[in-house]
This record gives structure tokens, sequence and C-alpha cells, in this order.
């Protein structure tokens, strides 16, 4: 029985929580779902006495009965990954490269003197047996895994020594839908099995509706409504419930495209990487894209879909003409798209990339951010009406024109990825590739920049390739949908065809493991 | 702006102090330090000699003054050639990534690495024969793989973010994308580094005045008056401390400027700091 009972952080003086309440019972899932900033993580930080430095917390947190927040911090230390036990969002980091996978889960059993040196081993073998891992020796390291993998060693950890509660911080959000749909099956079972009680914190509502229990609501450190999952979720007492439900199946209102002129067409596309060396020979080569044909036209939305490693991301930079392929053909306007095409083409053909931080170099102002691809044009504008066209193209994407001259870091995530297309926008292209262009983004945000999408496509008569893993937003915004995997487009059709009867098993697989709101969506209902 | 790192302020104050007096030393110094008068010879501290003369009755604070400037000059000369020629190096074979230009420019670097650096200074100063500017190109071409090396590796992380994608889709060539958007975000680090090297050059340069091999009599230098020092270490012992206390000063403040900047320009650190 865990109670949290008006739980209030604050950080250097900022609250970060106030009053912040639940209680949680061994054998249920708790689901904490906000936007970045709500305090998701931190309520969980709080949980674990792992605050950064200047923290001070108020009210309790007690753990049956005994209050966390009083204890010493070697009584936490005893208490952390033996009654709580924590898995983190980022698989790829969370374990230590240099150590076996073995030695990691061992490590937690030793260290809380639970078992000798070989008893520890055996018990690590047979907690990731319990993970799904029985055919992975215990001498593997973490980088011979892959992500789904490290996230199920990282659980093994965290339940060794059998945990009252588990607290699993975006367990899912890096790894692909399929991989995300074994390891929340996998969650669910522990928490019956072991008896835990399981704080699930995601800013995904569909996962909470599928594993919690119990849910609440968290916006800007302060839990605005709580109660059994399918109330909370059918009723939606609280307007910003509501809100992140109709953001989260945000639907843009788009018109119908015409299909006429093909801008963009792949035919039978390669592009093979040497294979890894083993010795002095090299495996067989990795077929990155295998053969792959699409067209794009005028005015359309077309959706790649496809889990990581399939070969989007290099088909993407083949059809920017940045990397050459090996086999078929990339036409462009009707000219073959390589990395020696005329700038005066690439003009015609730019990208939003996913990551709003990575996108700009930071100590470039906007201004010169969004001006960079005049670099492509012969006739480039004169510095005053430069500043026009900037200052146009940032209007046009909802910012407003005197932000030209702020620097990157002054912007939120969603307002960055305006700029991004801003700077795509402003050599008039037609074709427009969004590489998960919203997929770091809060579903509030992403929910607006779908529409400013929707409504760019609409006034400047664009195309849009648009690649992503999120099945829901591919269908919210494109009319036909391109499904790839190992290199290859396995399905291809209108985007509400493949979505209501996939007819390729895979697709099938992708749809069924993704994560769905309920039907109580409506409140009519 | 925040609170500077104090290593920073002690570090840049010993340094600008240094540099001060190099400066000052071009126009004037208590004493021509060409003045051989046997007669002053080994003249304690007074008025006159403010820290007393040497064996050949030179005021010895005008030779320190002077064995500044030569310290700095060398240093920086060589430093200079090391952030010239390894900067450039460096950006090209990260933007060439895996070319055959690479593997060229890495391994030649792992060559320069490979020979014990002041053996090989030595082997310079001495088939080219004992001077300044010799003392500057052996130093100084031991500082090229070090900036290659820096540059590289900073640059590698940098090319593959988005925003220098994001200018490949503009059209930009790779040295262009070097220049405007690789150069400027590795400068502190470079910055950082040039500090080091700065430290490590001037002990370079005492260490090869110290066996005659940098700057020639008349003109003083801090390793050469150690090694004259030395024979008169328990007689004359400020003869000796004087000097040693100078490199150890100088050195030691451009390390702690060169910890405090680290620690103000890496944003890892701050954070950690934090």
């Amino acid at each position: 029985m865990i109670e949290i009972d008006r739980l209030s952080l604050a950080i250097h003086g900022t609250p970060i929580l106030r009053e912040v309440s639940f209680d949680m019972r061994a054998g249920e899932v708790f689901g904490l779902v906000g936007e970045s900033g709500s305090g998701k993580s931190m309520t969980a930080l709080s949980l674990m006495q792992l605050l950064p430095g200047g923290s001070e917390t108020s009210g309790a947190a007690r753990l049956d009965g005994h209050d966390l927040l009083q204890m010493s911090e070697a009584r936490m230390c005893a208490l952390r990954g033996n009654d709580l036990g924590m898995i983190f969002q980022e698989p790829m980091t969370a374990l230590n490269p240099v150590r076996t996978i073995g030695d990691q889960v061992a490590e937690t059993l030793r260290v809380h003197g639970a078992a000798s040196r070989r008893d520890a081993y055996d018990m690590a073998r047979e907690k990731l047996d319990r993970v799904g891992l029985p055919q992975i020796a215990l001498d593997r390291f973490p980088h011979e895994l892959s992500g789904g993998q490290r996230q199920r060693v990282c659980i093994a950890t965290a339940i060794a020594l059998r945990p009252r509660l588990l607290i699993a911080d975006e367990p899912t959000t890096a790894l692909d839908v399929t991989t995300q749909a074994q390891i929340l099956t996998l969650l669910k079972d522990l928490v019956q099995d072991e008896d835990m009680a399981l704080l699930l914190i995601t800013h995904d509502l569909a996962v909470v509706a599928q594993m919690a229990d119990h849910v609440g609501v968290m916006q800007k450190g302060v839990i605005v409504e709580q109660g059994p999952t399918r109330q909370v979720l059918s009723e939606q007492n609280h307007p910003y419930t509501a809100a992140l439900f109709e953001a989260s199946g945000h639907q843009p209102t788009r018109r119908a495209a015409p299909r006429e002129e093909a801008l963009l067409q792949v035919s039978d596309a390669k592009r093979h990487y040497p294979g890894p060396r083993k010795g002095f020979r090299r495996g067989p080569p990795v077929r990155a894209v295998d053969g792959v044909s699409l067209t794009l036209h005028k005015g359309e939305s077309l959706g790649l879909v496809g889990e990581s490693g399939c070969g989007k991301s290099t088909l993407t930079r083949a059809l920017l003409g940045l990397d050459a392929i090996q086999g078929g053909a990339i036409r462009l306007f009707d000219a073959p798209v390589t990395p020696q095409m005329p700038r005066a083409m690439r003009a015609g053909i730019q990208v939003v990339f996913q990551d709003p931080y990575g996108s700009f170099n930071p100590r470039w102002k906007v201004e010169h951010l969004v001006s960079e691809p005049y670099h492509l044009l012969a006739d480039k504008p004169p510095p005053a009406a430069r500043r026009d066209e900037v200052g146009a193209a940032l209007e046009a994407v909802g910012l407003a024109a005197s932000d030209m001259d702020k620097f990157p870091h002054e912007f939120s995530g969603g307002q960055r990825q305006r700029i991004a297309i801003a700077r795509a926008l402003i050599t008039h292209p037609r074709i427009l590739v969004l590489d998960e262009a919203v997929s770091a983004l809060d579903v509030s945000i992403r929910a607006q920049i779908l529409d400013l999408l929707a409504d760019l496509q609409t006034r400047l008569d664009l195309s849009y390739l648009f690649i992503s893993h999120d099945l829901t937003v591919v269908r919210a915004i494109t009319d036909r949908v391109l499904v790839m995997k190992a290199g290859e487009i396995v399905e291809e059709g209108a985007t509400e065809r493949v979505f209501e009867a996939p007819a390729h098993p895979y697709t099938q697989a992708l749809l069924a493991a993704a994560p769905r709101l309920p039907d109580f969506a409506t409140k009519e209902a | 702006m925040k609170r500077l790192p104090a290593s920073l302020w002690i570090g840049a104050v010993l340094t600008l102090f240094f540099v001060a007096v190099a400066v000052i030393s071009l126009g004037w110094t208590p004493h021509d330090v060409e003045d051989l008068v046997i007669a002053q010879r080994l003249r304690p501290a007074g008025a006159e000699f403010w820290l007393g003369t040497d064996q050949f009755g030179r005021d010895l604070l005008s030779m320190l003054m002077v064995g500044a400037r030569i310290s700095i000059a060398v240093a920086l000369v060589a430093v200079g050639i090391g952030v010239v020629v390894g900067v450039p190096l460096g950006l090209a074979a990260a933007a060439l990534r895996g070319s055959l230009l690479d593997e060229v420019i890495m391994r030649g670097n792992d060559l320069i690495f490979a020979f014990p650096s002041l053996v090989i200074a030595i082997l310079i100063t001495a088939v080219f024969g004992p001077s300044a500017f010799n003392a500057i190109l052996a130093i100084g071409i031991f500082n090229i793989p070090v900036f290659a090396r820096v540059a590289r590796g900073g640059a590698l992380s940098l090319w593959t973010l988005d925003y220098v994608l994001a200018a490949r889709v503009a059209g930009k060539g790779k040295a262009r994308i070097s220049l405007e958007h690789i150069l400027p975000n590795i400068s502190s680090l470079l910055i950082v580094q040039a500090t080091i090297q700065f430290s490590l050059g001037i002990l370079a340069e005492a260490a090869l005045s110290y066996i005659g091999l940098s700057v020639q009599p008349p003109v003083p230098s801090w390793g050469r008056m150690l090694a004259d020092a030395q024979t008169m270490i328990y007689t004359h012992p400020m003869l000796a401390v004087l000097p040693g206390l100078a490199i150890v000063a100088m050195v030691l403040g451009l390390n702690l400027m060169g910890d405090g900047l680290r620690d103000m320009l890496d944003p890892r650190l701050r954070r950690l700091r934090a």
C-alpha cells in the first residue's frame, strides 16, 4: 500500500509539484499521464529521493506507513532496488556498456546482500527467463541486444528483488510499436504475478487506457483529475483531460487530394551497405533499401510507415539527394535525383526533421537560420527583401515576424518546429519531406502542428511525404500510405483502406500492436 | 552571465600579469640585460637591483621580464602553428570521415604522437642549429596533431546533428558547412585546448633553453637562467628560485585558466555544477 499525501516539491524556490496525492495498491497499475514539464517524472524521483540539488519536499509518501520523504539516505539506499524498483525511458543508456547483463542483474541482488556471488548469477538467470530472455546468455553485453531486449534487462534488474513498488518512467516511448506492445504485456503480467504496485508514467493516453487501473492526469505540477481509468477517460470531467483526449486523436481538416501530376517518382531504388566485418572478411551486405518504388503526386500527402531500422532514413536521404542510390532511379520534376543535382532542383524539395533541438545551429539567429536555404537560389533576394520574406514565412507558420532577431533557444519545442517549417518553406518548394516531424512533440502541440501542416498544404498547394512510426498521426494526415519493412514496401494503398483492412501480415501486426484509445472517447457514447 | 569559476579568475590574473610584464619589457626594463658589469656581480636584492644580480652583474628582474617575453612569444607562435595547421586538418578529416584523406591525416597524427616530443625537438634544434625559430618550429609541430584530434572529435559529433543535415539540404558543401556550422560550435573546445597547449609550450621552451637549444645568449630566458644558476644553488639560491617560480606561476596560471574556461564553456559540466 502506497499513499502519497499532499506531496509538494520546489527546486531552488521554483514550485514544481503542488499537493500531489494518490494511493496505490499491490497488484494494480496507476497511470500518471501528462505533457512534458507537468511534473510526472519529478513525482517519481521524489518517491525514490533521487531529486536534483536544491530540492525541497513537503507532504508525505508512505510505503506501508513509513514516510519515504523522512528517511535517511542510508535507509533509502537499502530500499532502492529492493522495495522500490525503477525503469527508465532510454534503454540504450540505462545499462552500463562495459559490463555484462548478468553482472548488472546480479549486482542488484548482491548490493542488497540477497545472494552470494554464485547464487546471484543463478537468480539473474531466473529473472532474465522471467522477462522473456531465456535465449540470451548472461555474458552478453548491452550493445549485443536490441532496444526491446535491453529494456527487458532493465526490467529484470528492477524486479530482481520483488519490489513493492515499480516505477516505470516512459518505459516504451523509445521503442517501436510491436516491441512496446510486448513490454507492456510483460509489465502487466509482472504486476499480477509478483503482486507489486506499478506507477506507469507516460504521455500517451492510449497506453494508460490499455494498462492502468487508476489514472491521474497531471498538469503543471497538479493532479487535475484522478480515479478509475475507465471513469476518468469516459467522463472527462476536467477540461484538461478532455483537451488531452481531443489532441491525442486529433484529425486536422483536410481537402481531398487531386491525383494528377506525379512530382516524385522512385522506381526500384536500392541502397546497400557493406556488411559488418568478420575477421578479415565482411558479412553479407545490409540491404537498407531494397527495391523501393513509390510515386508522390501533386497536392498529395503520402505516408511512409515503418519501425526503426526498416530503411526509412536511408530512403529519405536518397530522396533528398544527399546520398547516391546503387540501383533503380529517383526522378524529381522529371529530372534525376543525385548528390550532384542542381541547386535549383533542391529548392523544390525541402525537409523538416524530428528533433526540434538539434535542428538549428545554436549560434545563429532565426533570420539567418530560416534564410539558409536561399543558398539554393541563383538570384538571392537583397538583405532588405530577405528580412521581409523571412518575416512572411514566420507569420505563415504562426510566429511573429519580430521573432527573427531571436536565438533558437528562446523558443519552445513546438515553436522551434514551426521555425523548421518556415525554413523549409522559404524557397517555395513543391514537396515537403516531414521526417518524424511531430514525433518529439507533446500531443497538444502536435495537434497544432498537424493543423498548421494541413492548412499550409491547402494554401501553398504542397505535396507531403510524411515519414513516421506513429500510426495515429499518419492516419490523421495522409491520403495514401506505404508500409516499409526491412528495406521493402510491403503494402501500399489509400490510408483508410490500409487502416481498416490491412492486407499484409506485417501491417496487421503493426496495427494490432498500436495502443488504441478506447471507443468511449466521445462523451455521448 | 553567471558567476565565473574561481579557477578562471586566479588563472586569468596570473596569466595577464605575465603578459603585462612581457609587454612592458618591450619598452622598458630596469636595467639593460646585455650590460655585463662584473663589479656588480651577485648583488643581493636592494634599492638599485630590486631582485639582485647574477654572476655577470646583470639585473635579475630585467632578465625575468625579458624571459617572460621570450617564453610567451615562443609558446604563442607554437600554439598558433598547431591551430592554423591542425584545425583545418581535423575539420577536413571529420568532413570526409572514413575516406583515404581521413586515414592519412589521422595516421600521420599517430606517427607524430608516437615520438617523444622533447627528444624530437632536441633533434630538430640540434640538426638545424639552436635558435628561437627552431624551438618554435619543434614545439609547433607537436601541437598540430593535438589540435587536429580535438577538432576532428568535436566535429564528428556535430556532423550527425540535424542542422548540419539541414545545411546539406540547403545545398551547402562540406567545406562551407565546416566553416559556418562546425568551426563556431567547436571553438570553445579549441580555446580550452589552446590554453593547455600554451602552458605546455612554456614548459617545453624552458626545457629546450635549459639545455641551450632555444634563444641564444645574450638574450635571457627562464630555462637558461635556471641552468646557469644551478652551480650556485647553495651559495645564491635566489638565482634559481626566481626563474623557477616564474615558470611554475605562469604554467599554473594557464592551467587554472584552461580548467576554468572548460567549466564555463562546456554546457555538460555547467549543468553538473548547478
